[in-house]
């Protein structure tokens, strides 16, 4: 045993985070880490590596109780953490981002040749051939990838956290950084080993781990268990309580798209949305597949008029829709965006004040906000989709993450859409708020909304909407019904031929 | 309804400390205010003649002048943007009052404006260089601080290009044209109180309205709590930034008028620094600089706290070096405690939610 973690607890504001977690690593061994977004896997490996302080609890290292203020002081113990976002300097070159924060220094100055020395030999052991020169922006997301493991091992941990490490690599750069993993064991490094591919995970894992809602809920040797064992750990309910039952669409043709086309926002030389053509109608929920970058946002985004489309029209009940996200709010087509700190919340503003946000022209009496229809209507609305708060005028970082995608909701329903935008609504919140939110988007369609539904959940995908779309590389690949196509075609189909 | 929070025995232990946060949290939030009855009380201590009808009329009259510009001010900082072109507004729109009480000449006729049309006209062009900030944010995505801090400059520049460097000494107008009057805004009473006070209500008024009761005050906040969340949801992002920055221009113009009305002459310097008063005003009233957090109650007080404490020293004979340090220190002390409040705030909440906490069981494969 080399690191061990008891009864952690970490609370952000009003979301427990984690809820008294025991968890341990040990030498010379791949502890595998599941559980579903907003599990608490992340946040637990933070505290592991110093970038969090647990709220209660406390980390024990080869026996001694530590304290990490910071995550120089786990790297100086040899606790190192590859990130699951990118936290490379892409304006400067490999070898100043491999020892950033670690020069090494030869009298007084950082000694650029040694650097790129043990950069080039590290790469060379990654078998990825990159000049330590070469400034990280100009490298693909995979080398950026490859970059960011070579700077985890440049600092000789002893216990090694790779949150989802292989999101960006191709199949075969995998193959290569499993190697070094049993490399790495073989000389006594306990690794963490953290991927939202399960079949990978299971496959380098010695010993299993399953967290749910904030709390360890199972684990295993690896030899012992499948992914089915995994799975059910995970989701930690059956299929049926969580999933609305099928509804019977009905209603004519509501949102038609034809050829819409969306440039890449950060590289506008790149389509991201490539002559996207579909229809729902009122009454459907019509599901959008697909991987991370396959252009799900971009075309929710566009679609609410946040993205500018080059080319292709969207048409509700026959009339073209254009102008700004306002406009578009006001003829009833609302999004529900996909980061809801990002997007979808004024975290200064209080519940209500962000549940009315959107909808706030139908309050107007005069040149006023009517208060009083104001409250009336956020009040309903609160009920309507189960906000659990202490009323309308608490601030909105005090609900949990579940209730916050709740007003998120709530905010989008308040300007009463015909056709309705959910992009990962589900995204980091706890399973009860998930199934509460599948229930209510089903009764929003029973009621004839149209709603497009994005998702990076296979099992989301397969039981949710009526109708599923999967994308790859901004166009819609395949169209299946509800209940015909397997797990793997969707797979299949979703990667578009690559890895 | 809503649901309440549920409150289980864990709760127990922290409520003692829970209720001493609270007190604790409340005396931090009516700081200013707090800090502003501490100076009437101090100052009124320390000289017989700080705290006479007379003088607390004076120290106000004074306030007005910044209270008005940290209304605008608050609107910009309440977006998450700053104006620092202010104290120019406040000189050209003098000007401009100068110019045209003195008789524009036009092909040889020299054209004389009834004294409100020349208010109207300075109005008029402190809105429009609040229009140009708004342009240059808006349209030509330039960082709020380097576009007003350019049109500081410009508006500077007119105001003594059209004045040549000269000061407009008589704007007391003449009978004879019927341009008689100016003087009222800065002199003029109205029930026994100075008319600088009673527009300073108007405004005070007015913002209080429009921040809370509008629809527009509402995208304000929205958009300085989060700009992306706020131009998701359909509020006009260019819209509410433009009318920030023209409501910033019109009030330094209106304070630009009352300073020139209560001297009955134009400087092309007056105001100068004057920005720097605002933001302080606004910053001590608890507003937050990245947007979002603020009120006009707030802003206003901030205006007192530093009026009165720089009329306080000065009645008290305090060298005006030291008035200078004085004043950085309160507006260093402000920013401390609102650090603190919302540190003290966020601990609560974590407190309430770690309660609240229940240890699910372990599955043993």
């Amino acid at each position: 045993m080399i690191m061990e973690a008891r009864a952690v607890t970490k609370v952000f504001g009003a979301t427990h985070a984690l809820k008294g977690v025991d968890f341990a690593v040990e030498a010379g061994r791949v502890t595998a880490l599941f559980g579903e977004n907003g599990a608490g896997k992340s946040t637990l490996m933070k505290i592991l590596a110093g970038i969090e302080q647990p709220t209660t609890g406390e980390l024990e290292l080869d026996g001694e109780p530590v304290t990490f203020a910071s995550p120089r002081a786990a790297a100086d113990r040899g606790v190192v953490i590859i990130h699951q976002e990118l936290s490379l300097f892409p304006n400067l070159s490999v070898a100043d981002n491999v020892f950033m924060a670690r020069e090494r220094v030869r009298h007084g100055m950082v000694d650029d040749r040694a650097q790129r020395q043990t950069a080039t030999a590290l790469l060379t052991r990654l078998e990825e051939p990159i000049d330590p020169r070469t400034d990280v922006s100009e490298l693909r997301l995979g080398q950026q990838q490859i970059v960011e493991i070579a700077r985890a091992l440049a600092q000789d941990a002893r216990v090694l956290i790779m949150d989802e490490p292989t999101s960006a690599l191709s199949a075969a750069e995998v193959e290569v950084l499993f190697r070094i993993i049993r490399e790495l064991t073989a000389d006594g490094v306990a690794i963490v080993y953290i991927s939202h591919h399960l079949e990978e995970a299971l496959e380098i894992a010695d010993h299993v781990v399953v967290l749910r809602d904030g709390g360890l809920v199972a684990e295993a040797e690896a030899a012992d268990v499948d992914l089915a064992w995994i799975v059910e750990h995970m989701v930690g309910r059956s299929q049926d309580e969580l999933f609305p039952e099928e509804h019977v669409e009905s209603g004519g043709e509501l949102l038609r798209v034809s050829e819409l086309s969306v440039p890449d926002p950060r590289n506008p030389g790149r389509l991201s949305v490539d002559g996207v053509s579909l229809s729902v109608r009122a009454g459907e929920i019509v599901g959008l597949y697909g991987l991370m970058g396959a252009g799900r946002t971009e075309l929710l985004e566009a679609l609410a008029g946040r993205l500018k489309a080059v080319s292709g029209e969207v048409e509700i009940d026959g009339e073209l829709i254009e102008g700004p996200v306002a406009a578009r709010i006001a003829r009833g087509l609302t999004l529900v965006p996909e980061d809801r700190q990002r997007d979808g919340l004024v975290q200064s503003m209080s519940v209500g004040a962000n549940l009315s946000l959107a909808g706030l022209r139908r309050f107007i009496r005069g040149p006023l906000v009517s208060a009083q229809r104001e409250r009336a209507a956020v009040a309903a609305t609160m009920r309507d989709v189960t906000v659990k708060a202490a009323g309308p005028d608490a601030p909105i970082t005090s609900l949990s993450g579940g209730n916050q995608q709740k007003v998120v909701l709530g905010k989008a329903l308040l300007t009463q859409p015909r056709v309705l935008l959910l992009d990962e609504p589900t995204r980091g919140i706890d399973v009860g708020a998930k199934a509460d939110i599948f229930g209510l988007t089903t009764e929003l369609a029973g009621r004839g909304v149209a709603v497009l539904f994005a998702t990076s959940e296979l099992e989301e995908a397969l039981h949710v909407p009526d109708r599923l779309l999967v994308m790859a590389k901004g166009k819609v690949v395949r169209e299946v019904r509800r209940g015909v196509a397997s797990r793997e075609e969707i797979m299949v189909a979703s990667e578009g031929g690559e890895r | 309804m809503t649901v309440a929070p549920p409150m289980s025995v864990a709760d127990a232990p922290s409520q003692g400390a829970g209720r001493r946060l609270k007190a604790f949290n409340l005396v931090l939030e009516l700081r200013a205010f707090i800090a502003l009855i501490v100076i009437i009380v101090v100052f009124g201590l320390m000289s017989d003649a700080y705290l006479t009808w007379d003088n607390l009329v004076t120290m106000t009259k004074h306030v007005a002048i910044n209270a008005i510009l940290a209304i605008g001010m608050l609107m910009v900082i309440l977006t998450g943007g700053i104006d620092l072109s202010v104290g120019s507004i406040v000189g050209l729109a003098g000007i401009v009052a100068g110019v045209l009480l003195e008789g524009l000449t036009i092909g040889g006729s020299v054209l004389y404006l009834p004294v409100w049309g020349v208010i109207l006209c300075a109005l008029a062009v402190g809105t429009g260089v609040g229009a140009v900030n708004g342009a240059l944010v808006t349209r030509f995505n330039v960082a709020p601080f380097i576009a007003t801090l350019g049109t500081l400059y410009m508006a500077r520049g007119v105001a003594l290009l059209i004045s040549g460097g000269e000061t407009y000494p008589n704007l007391g107008g003449s009978p004879a044209l019927g341009n008689t009057g100016f003087d009222v805004l800065g002199t003029g009473k109205l029930a026994g109180i100075p008319v600088s006070i009673w527009l300073m209500v108007a405004f005070g008024i007015a913002a209080v309205f429009l921040t809370r009761r509008t629809p527009f005050g509402r995208w304000v906040y929205a958009l300085g709590g989060n700009a992306r969340a706020a131009e998701l949801s359909g509020v006009p992002v260019r819209r509410v930034t433009m009318r920030v920055y023209m409501i910033s221009g019109l009030c330094a113009a209106m304070a630009g008028l009352i300073i020139a009305s209560e001297l009955t002459s134009a400087a092309p310097q007056a105001g100068e620094t004057f920005e720097l008063n605002a933001i302080a005003a606004v910053v001590i009233g608890g507003a937050s600089l990245s947007g979002g957090r603020g009120a006009v109650r707030g802003a206003l007080i901030g205006a007192f706290v530093i009026g009165f404490l720089a009329d306080g020293l000065v009645i008290l004979g305090v060298s005006t070096f030291w008035q200078i340090v004085i004043k950085g220190a309160v507006i260093v002390l402000a920013v401390i405690l609102d650090q603190s409040q919302q540190k003290i705030q966020r601990r609560g909440a974590a407190i309430a939610a770690a309660a609240a906490t229940e240890r699910p069981a372990a599955a043993r494969a």
